[in-house]
């Protein structure tokens, strides 16, 4: 399987997925870190994945969504963004709506 | 040229900015794994050409107009795009 039809499978297993540098557990970036706190925060189950553990998924994920930086959330298949769109959208108060439409 | 000079030299050129705040955090995450790959960078960019456009299209445009970030020499950038009015 190519690492793009891996992305897809991966965006198609789980409503919400986030890419990081490191776990939910130990992030392994400030960045990441805030985006793990955020969806948290939500009551989001996210499916995640460690791109510092897989160079190919790292390459494959910025050509996929043509968006150079970590973390990258997806929700329902979609770039949602990083970390400050995540920042946004939660003083905003979408980032919760987000999460529960695809937890519905 | 610095970084920080090539972050503003290219987005002056592409958006005509009426603000723009570049702000150097790389001495705060000196140590940090990955931070040879670059430093860490916040922009905050006020221009027009953000208006009417989504958050995430903003983030588009100007990861466009910086281009190949790592040969840039940023390994991190948080980023602030605001149309003039939401500053």
């Amino acid at each position: 399987m190519s690492i793009q039809e891996q992305i897809r499978d991966q965006l198609n297993g789980s409503s919400i997925v986030l890419y990081i540098k490191g776990t939910p557990q130990m992030p392994q970036c400030g960045f990441s870190a805030k985006a793990v706190q955020l969806l948290s925060a939500c009551g989001a189950h996210f499916a995640s994945y460690n791109i510092l553990e897989n160079p190919d998924l790292r390459q494959g994920l910025k050509e996929f969504s043509n968006w150079p930086t970590f973390p990258q959330l997806y929700i329902r298949g979609e770039l949602v963004g990083g970390c400050d769109i995540m920042v946004e959208l939660n003083q905003k108060g979408e980032l919760k709506k987000l999460v529960d439409q695809a937890q519905s | 040229m610095s970084t920080r000079a090539v972050i503003e030299q290219r987005l002056r050129a592409a958006f005509a900015p009426e603000k723009i705040e570049i702000r150097d955090d790389s001495a705060q995450h000196a140590g940090h794994a990955s931070a040879r790959e670059g430093g860490h960078y916040h922009v905050l960019i006020v221009a027009p050409a953000f208006a009417g456009l989504s958050p995430i299209q903003r983030h588009r445009r100007i990861y466009e107009a910086l281009g190949d970030l790592k040969l840039a020499g940023i390994h991190a950038l948080s980023l602030q795009a605001l149309a003039p009015g939401e500053h």
